[in-house]
């Protein structure tokens, strides 16, 4: 008879009130495992989804063309660059851009545009707007002089494809860059401010047009995990070739996803809060039950020369195993259920449309990770015990005399 | 060295604005191997006196010593440590852990020694043997009979070898065939151990067994009779 025993045999003395409690407790954890799970694989369902159509995992660019993108601050090798990050372990793609900023007149009406000069069969690999098209073909190496542009710039300059659109702007070399261009096909990306001021070229075409040399303004990569991306950025940096340019991740160059990010986790963070303060309620409601109607017991545990620390080890113990059994029992189902959904997908219902504008699948998938895992049962465990340590600590106090009084 | 002292001992009470002196300066000195019974009627303060021993409750007045220490100095563990070397309690409604079998309460005390578990076995089934529950080990106190439960109360008591036993009204809730027995039981182990014994009582049966009566009335001690 120890007093792992006696604490076991505690517990078993309300079998339905234990068993409600660690399901509590189980249910909170499972919640949270699976919800963290949850955010964690929609974020980065979201980052892929913008860094696929914007702006790669990571970029070479010129040391300060991310904050002033001029024309003449260039990556003036690309070639070079392009084959250092291929061999660089963990890097999927890359491929080369170059953006200028132009007039773009159609027979009726001009609007601004930024044109990039893309190498469409490396484009492919990378971004996803190839596979956007809503009308007519993407760009390609044997149809020169075309152009794809945005669904609400071709509605804006009522154009379409097969009409010509005149482009007029800045050369590298300050010459004045005009020419005249096919609409090849229209793409819709879903993103407005993308697709009322996009077109994209040939980046053969954009050398030409804008006498760049060979030089693009950056050579985009992508990886193959996510969580990859400041791993090698870091090495990258390091790398000689790439010490007179700037390496940028996707959070240099959309702070704004990252921030929004933030903001969804904090506002994930205060329901989990309120999850477990619930949680951490029932723990308190069980134990000053357990305390209160057993306060009896105790006086003549202390009358007969059990030590008040020794019972509060004992109350400590059954809320240690109560809450050890309902986060493991939470841990466990929460992981096989992240495990399933993170294969069979979650599908969004109506938002599948809304998410499909932005490139995403309809169906978002969780993510399992060693974070989503531990993070909200070790809270729960910390908070259950400092729970259960309240009415605990009122054992010390009580006198044998009253507490045997208690009925 | 007496086995207990209690030297100008007080114990008043507070039940809302009323204060009710439970014991009035009561000094009662009791030697080794001693069977006591502190006699009176309800309300007269031996049951006070008997936690006051005890260590259970603190006087508000006046020095408890038992076996030549005093409480006075005494934090709560060294009480609950004093308890479990040298004195045992049997109270009036038995007061047995219900999660615990009849051997494994009496083992429990055993437990808190720090002896061993054959050992501990061994004197648990012994001293349920005394009592005369060998067949009930594996009872739990739901399962006994309410004189079971107060033998195996007494089991508890004794087995840790006590200096000391306090009984509070022991046969108050048994029938008089099993208070009978119950009081033959200490008589012996207070003649074959030299433990001394003292009990709060009314029941005449337990004041015919005493060797010592002391009657309390109001909180004092109104008569202090050898036999």
């Amino acid at each position: 008879m120890n007093d792992l025993t006696l604490a076991w045999r505690n517990i078993w003395r309300h079998p339905r009130r234990s068993v409600l409690t660690m399901m509590a407790i189980g249910f909170a954890a499972m919640l949270l495992v699976f919800m963290l799970s949850f955010q964690f694989g929609s974020y980065e369902s979201m980052i892929n989804a913008s860094v696929k159509l914007a702006t790669g995992h990571l970029q070479v660019q010129g040391k300060g063309y991310n904050k002033k993108p001029e024309m003449r601050n260039v990556v003036p090798n690309p070639e070079a660059i392009m084959d250092k990050l291929s061999k660089t372990q963990g890097v999927d793609s890359v491929t080369p851009r170059s953006h200028a900023f132009v007039l773009a007149s159609s027979d009726t009406r001009i609007r601004g545009v930024l044109v990039t000069g893309v190498d469409p069969e490396r484009e492919k690999e990378v971004f996803t707007i190839p596979s956007l098209i809503r009308k007519g073909d993407y760009l390609s190496n044997e149809a020169g002089n075309s152009i794809i542009i945005g669904a609400l710039l071709a509605k804006r300059l009522n154009t379409g494809v097969g009409q010509e659109l005149t482009l007029l702007g800045q050369s590298f070399d300050g010459s004045i860059a005009a020419t005249v261009v096919t609409v090849r096909g229209i793409f819709r990306s879903g993103i407005d401010a993308v697709d009322r001021a996009t077109i994209q070229m040939l980046l053969t075409d954009f050398d030409d047009l804008f006498v760049m040399n060979g030089a693009v303004h950056s050579v985009v990569a992508t990886v193959h995990e996510l969580r990859q991306t400041e791993p090698l950025k870091a090495v990258l940096k390091n790398a000689p070739l790439l010490k007179p340019l700037a390496v940028l991740d996707w959070i240099d160059l959309t702070p704004g996803l990252k921030q929004s990010i933030q903001l969804d986790l904090v506002g994930g963070i205060i329901m989990y809060v309120i999850l477990i303060i619930v949680v951490a309620f029932s723990i308190l409601n069980t134990f000053l039950m357990a305390v209160f109607e057993r306060t009896r017991e105790f006086g003549v545990m202390m009358a007969i020369g059990t030590t008040p620390r020794r019972l509060v080890k004992v109350m400590l113990m059954e809320s240690m195993f109560m809450t050890g059994v309902g986060l493991l029992a939470g841990m466990v189902t929460g992981a096989l259920l992240t495990v399933y959904f993170s294969h069979a997908g979650i599908p969004m219902g109506g938002a599948a449309d809304l998410m499909a504008q932005y490139g995403m699948s309809g169906r978002l998938f969780p993510r399992l990770s060693l974070l989503s895992l531990l993070v909200g049962p070790t809270i729960i465990g910390v908070v259950t015990f400092i729970t259960a340590l309240v009415p605990a600590l009122k054992i010390p106090r009580l006198k044998p005399v009253d507490a045997m009084k208690a009925v | 060295m007496s086995a207990v002292t209690a030297r100008d001992v007080s114990r008043i009470y507070t039940q809302g604005d009323v204060k009710v002196t439970a014991l009035d300066k009561v000094s009662l000195t009791v030697e080794t191997g001693e069977f006591v019974a502190l006699a009176g009627p309800s309300g007269s303060g031996k049951t006070t006196l008997l936690n006051l021993i005890g260590g259970l409750d603190t006087p508000d007045g006046g020095e408890v010593t038992v076996n030549g220490m005093a409480f006075k100095t005494m934090s709560s563990s060294d009480l609950a440590e004093l308890r479990l070397s040298q004195i045992g309690f049997v109270f009036q409604s038995y007061n047995l852990i219900p999660v615990l079998t009849a051997e494994e309460n009496v083992e429990y005390i055993l437990r808190l020694q720090g002896v061993g578990k054959k050992e501990r076995k061994d004197r648990a089934r012994a001293i349920l043997d005394d009592v005369g529950l060998e067949d009930k080990y594996d009872r739990k106190p739901s399962q006994l009979s309410g004189g079971q439960q107060q033998r195996v109360a007494v089991a508890r008591a004794l087995v840790s070898n006590p200096t000391i036993i306090l009984a509070d009204e022991p046969t108050a809730n048994l029938d008089s065939k099993t208070g009978d027995s119950l009081l033959q039981m200490m008589r012996e182990m207070n003649e074959k151990h030299k433990v001394t014994f003292i009990f709060s009582t009314h029941d005449a049966m337990v004041m015919e067994a005493a060797k010592r009566i002391v009657s309390m009335k109001d909180g004092k001690i109104a008569e202090d009779k050898t036999k």
